[in-house]
């Protein structure tokens, strides 16, 4: 079974996509912040990293920055979800290394669970 | 911290930068032109100088006139590029506020658009018995959007000057003791001890309830949420001569030194409180202050980071 690691504070979100991408065949792992999710990530190694960027804690752009600076989880595809829809923002975390960079409110839960599953399958 | 300090200044030097940071052109922009006045009032004041030369024998008199004319000049320009400025930054903040606004009001928004997606969709199902948890997640995002439209709404009415204030005879201990109740579960539930300690006849005000209501729902909330863990809030009311002086002291995060002075600004958020909660829009304390302001108060603070926060505000009797 695939892991998912989720890095998001809206708990309703948490829950709700979570149990949409549990009846997908996904297992999920959830961080309400940066540095929980940063080091979820290093020691479960998923398959994938869901981050939103506005986090407490640790900003996503750290924990992006320190994931792909990190041997050890520099291979993980990251697809940034957030609600920040500015340029400059989107070509930061292209930068910094995501797969794919998300603004929630354009999309639909199928249509974010379908790059999921275009990028692990 | 001086080679940033001299880094900033330096940064300001650029004109350039600085009307990108307005977003206007360059004959538009403020900055450039205080710098093209200041072209012309040289080559004018140089123009005149030869002129009187020319014309006038005694050469200190024309060096005085020149001087004079170039100061007035001078002046007069610097006043329109100031008015220009202050132009630039409303709309450049108006600008910023739609952006934070719109941002602040898309979290929500995005929860109840998924939440009712799921709730909705013929492939996608709500595990059994969790539709009722879906709805109340709905219900608890749509009650954040109000409160955020309801602040907005009355920083709007604060900025038009038009607070309706209606005063009356409030015994603020009352007042306050039916706030601590409301937030006594979510106290509790933190692990906060929250107390009112209060002499007997002494809070007796004639002020306009509703408004201060909205102050001290604002401070306890603000105490409770930035106290991490087990912890103390207490709440004192005392007579100073003809005024009344509330403080709630907390034992929370603190507010950083270094951002202690912008802590009234509208949508600022210290940096200690924005990692502790990225939730919340920055108005509170300047609903706060310009309240208190408008009841003929005051507000201020102390707070140490990591120990702790005090805010008192005083009211008059009368």
């Amino acid at each position: 079974m695939k892991k998912i690691l989720f890095i998001e504070d809206e708990s309703v979100l948490q829950k709700a996509f979570g149990d949409v991408l549990q009846q997908k065949g996904y297992k999920i792992l959830s961080a309400l912040d940066g540095e929980i999710g940063l080091r979820m990530a290093r020691s479960e190694k998923p398959d994938l990293i869901l981050l939103d960027l506005i986090l407490p804690r640790l900003h996503g752009f750290e924990v992006l920055k320190k994931l792909k600076e990190d041997p050890e989880t520099k291979e993980i595809p990251v697809i940034v979800l957030t609600n920040l829809e500015k340029m400059e923002d989107i070509n930061k975390a292209i930068e910094l290394g995501a797969t794919t960079y998300l603004v929630k409110t354009e999309y639909k839960i199928e249509e974010v669970i379908e790059k999921i599953k275009k990028i692990i399958g | 911290m001086n080679i940033t300090m001299l880094k900033e200044s330096l940064a300001q030097l650029n004109i350039v930068t600085q009307c990108r940071r307005y977003g206007l052109s360059l004959w538009q922009c403020p900055q450039f032109l205080f710098v093209v006045m200041g072209i012309i009032i040289i080559f004018t004041s140089i123009f005149s100088y030869l002129l009187g030369v020319h014309y006038i024998a005694n050469v200190e008199t024309v060096i005085f006139i020149v001087l004079i004319i170039a100061i007035v000049l001078f002046i007069i320009s610097y006043i329109i590029t100031r008015s220009f400025e202050r132009l630039a930054e409303a709309s450049r903040m108006k600008s910023e506020f739609i952006n934070i606004v719109s941002h602040q009001l898309r979290s929500p928004l995005t929860n109840i658009k998924w939440t009712f997606e799921l709730l909705t969709s013929k492939d996608l199902k709500v595990p059994t018995g969790k539709v009722e948890e879906y709805m109340e997640n709905v219900k608890e995002n749509i009650a954040r959007m109000v409160e955020l439209i309801d602040d907005l709404l009355i920083v709007s009415k604060i900025e038009q000057g038009k607070v309706p204030i209606s005063k009356k005879e409030v015994f603020l201990e009352n007042l306050i003791k039916d706030l601590i109740e409301r937030y006594r579960i979510f106290s509790e539930a933190s692990g906060i001890e929250l107390n009112l300690y209060f002499q007997e006849q002494t809070s007796q005000v004639f002020t306009d309830p509703s408004l201060i209501k909205l102050v001290v729902e604002n401070l306890i909330d603000n105490a409770i949420r930035y106290t991490k863990g087990p912890g103390k809030v207490e709440i004192k009311l005392a007579r100073e001569d003809k005024r009344v002086l509330f403080s709630i002291k907390d034992t929370g995060v603190g507010i950083p030194q270094k951002e202690q002075g912008y802590i009234f600004q509208k949508f600022f958020r210290a940096e200690n409180a924005l990692k502790e909660r990225t939730r919340g829009s920055g108005l509170g304390l300047y609903v706060c202050k310009s309240i208190i302001d408008n009841l003929g108060g005051r507000i201020w603070f102390k707070s140490e980071e990591g120990v702790g926060t005090t805010f008192y505000f005083t009211l008059p009797i009368k």
